[in-house]
């Protein structure tokens, strides 16, 4: 969270000093940064994979936090809507956290933003013998990449079909 | 298979010399003390012998540059260019004549002697005073051939000791994670090693993924996390017979194992619903006991040395933090409050001090800090670093390092990394592939 903040303000800092030099490339990609990420929860599509048209697998967390936005509630719905629709089909939560914390914190974060997805999917009716919680903490990550919107897209819960 | 291998130690002479030379090993030493390492030498007719068996020219020069080697890398000591040696290695080892070593500026001097003795290695090895003239130490080892590296490791634990009055590291192994392939796919095995690099073996083949391989202070066993099936659970492993066996029937993930000082327990998190809690488990009585019970993550367990009290961190404060409790979980005191976040707590084998990782303004820092969170030092900083590991002496600490990538992602690497407590002699250690999740084993041989 701190250092969420930190990073926050840097990079205000950063693209105020690329706005005012006018460094074009560089400022395209500050915006780009802004464009996918809401604080610093990731909020763009490039690694979001779908269980059945309309249904996104994945939702995403701010730095240190497991609480879900407004997005990730709307993505978990339409998990629990199309899971009601299929009951034979069970999921594993896979939690995972980005590169930025130590190794066993990050199990442990990653089992708690599963839990917070598997909570509120029995919320809208599904049985928790349906849920595996699996947390990877940081030790896979989509995006390779050492900077915030990397970070972003690894901070995930995903939901992926187990069988 | 270490402890059944037979070393047979008997001193040889035993000395009362009151030595001039002494080393400081609490502050940084800026100047290493210079000292001499004769060759061991060898006689034409034990050269072939071991020549055959270990296809080494010559061992007694191969046991030398393993002294060398630990004494120039713990910091405290420069070995002396072997080129500017004045005096034959067989002669100097019965009587120096400490002028010539004077001269070239040697306080202190090794020398030593390698038999083939009934298919045995048979070493023999002196400590020289050069200012004071005078015999310090002199031991001799009886093994297996095989042990010869092992050999070279003890005579530099007696040197170490000698001149610092501290035991020494240097027979010790590490077991740490081999790394390979990219970053979002990493390919990870449980490696052990010597301390210095040499004897690489991997000990898993790569098939699940493994983290946190920790010794058993009292044995060679090790306890580990292991993906074995998609369910992250904490193993045992016998690093002799190869055996595995999981520990403990938790309904969920368990990570983040250590051993209890002696041997007997395993302390470790459990994670359900969203919270992780510690436990202890005896491994003689199966008996599991819940340590910690908080709605926060309560993780990195790791004990004192009289295993009285455990320190852990946990997030209850609202961030990572670092607690001291009782044994039992009671008493939790919060003992970290600098500006960051806390992790990874590892009580110093000596008992007076906690090694952490800290993270602040994006940095991460390895450092120590006293038991009650007093006199926090951090000792280095880098893009990423964490989880240090006490040399079994307590003046060492091994982590490891990952590197930033750059825009494309790519150039990522983890390494093993050593650093002294004074925060100087910063070293990185060699492995065959990446590496992570280091664990100091204790003495071999004590």
């Amino acid at each position: 969270m701190r250092l969420n903040k930190i990073l926050k303000n840097t990079l205000l800092v950063l693209t105020a000093c690329l706005v005012l030099s006018a460094c074009a490339t560089k400022k395209e990609v500050a915006t780009d940064i802004q464009g996918q990420m809401q604080g610093d929860v990731y909020t763009g599509t490039d690694t979001v994979e779908y269980l059945a048209d309309g249904v996104p697998d994945r939702v995403f967390f701010a730095t240190n936090e497991s609480i879900l936005t407004t997005a990730s509630r709307e993505t978990l719905r339409a998990q629990a809507a199309w899971l009601r629709k299929n009951p034979n089909i069970n999921v594993v939560l896979e939690g995972h956290a980005d590169e930025r914390g130590t190794r066993e914190y990050n199990l442990a974060l990653g089992e708690r933003r599963a839990n917070a997805a598997k909570d509120y999917l029995m919320t809208y009716g599904i049985s928790s013998d349906r849920i595996t919680v699996l947390s990877y903490g940081k030790e896979r990550p989509v995006d390779s990449g050492s900077n915030p919107l990397a970070w972003s897209k690894n901070r995930r819960s995903v939901t992926v079909k187990a069988n | 298979m270490i402890r059944k291998i037979l070393i047979l130690l008997f001193i040889l002479i035993p000395i009362n010399a009151n030595a001039l030379i002494e080393v400081d090993i609490t502050r940084g030493n800026l100047n290493p003390l210079p000292l001499a390492v004769s060759p061991l030498s060898i006689d034409e007719e034990s050269r072939k012998g071991f020549e055959k068996i270990l296809k080494k020219e010559n061992i007694g020069s191969e046991i030398s540059n393993i002294v060398e080697n630990n004494l120039r890398t713990s910091g405290l000591f420069n070995p002396l260019d072997k080129k500017a040696f004045l005096q034959a290695p067989d002669i100097a080892n019965l009587k120096p004549r400490f002028e010539d070593w004077n001269l070239i500026k040697a306080q202190a001097l090794i020398t030593g002697k390698v038999n083939y003795v009934d298919d045995k290695l048979r070493v023999e090895f002196r400590l020289w005073d050069v200012l004071a003239a005078k015999e310090m130490m002199a031991l001799a080892f009886t093994t297996v051939p095989n042990n010869w590296r092992r050999v070279g490791h003890i005579i530099s634990d007696k040197v170490y000791e000698r001149l610092t009055g501290e035991k020494g590291y240097f027979d010790t192994r590490i077991i740490y994670v081999s790394e390979e392939g990219p970053k979002t796919q990493r390919i990870k095995k449980l490696a052990i090693m010597d301390q210095d690099g040499a004897n690489n073996k991997f000990l898993t083949l790569g098939n699940e993924l493994v983290l946190t391989p920790r010794f058993n202070p009292a044995s060679q066993m090790v306890t580990y996390l292991s993906y074995f099936k998609n369910m992250p659970r904490v193993y045992l492993l016998d690093i002799e017979t190869g055996t595995q066996e999981v520990v403990g029937d938790f309904p969920g993930m368990t990570f983040a194992p250590r051993f209890s000082p002696d041997g007997k327990k395993i302390i470790m998190s459990f994670a359900k619903d969203g919270k992780s809690d510690i436990y202890t488990m005896n491994l003689e009585n199966r008996i599991v006991e819940k340590i910690t019970n908080h709605p926060s993550i309560d993780t990195s367990p790791s004990y004192s040395p009289d295993g009285k009290y455990i320190t852990f961190n946990s997030d209850r404060s609202g961030y990572q933090q670092i607690y001291v409790m009782k044994n039992d979980g009671s008493n939790v005191k919060r003992i970290s409050f600098g500006n960051g976040l806390y992790g990874t707590p590892v009580w110093s084998p000596r008992g007076d001090l906690i090694a952490f990782t800290k993270l602040h303004k994006g940095k991460f820092y390895i450092g120590v800090m006293r038991t009650d969170g007093s006199g926090e030092r951090l000792l280095t900083e880098n893009y990423y670093q964490e989880a240090p590991s006490w040399s079994p002496n307590g003046r060492v600490l091994i982590f490891y390092r990952e590197t930033k990538t750059n825009s494309k992602g790519e150039g990522f690497s983890a390494k093993l990394w050593s650093i002294d407590l004074t925060g100087y002699n910063e070293r990185q250690i060699k492995t065959p592939t990446d590496a992570s999740d280091p664990s100091w084993s204790s003495l071999l041989s004590n």
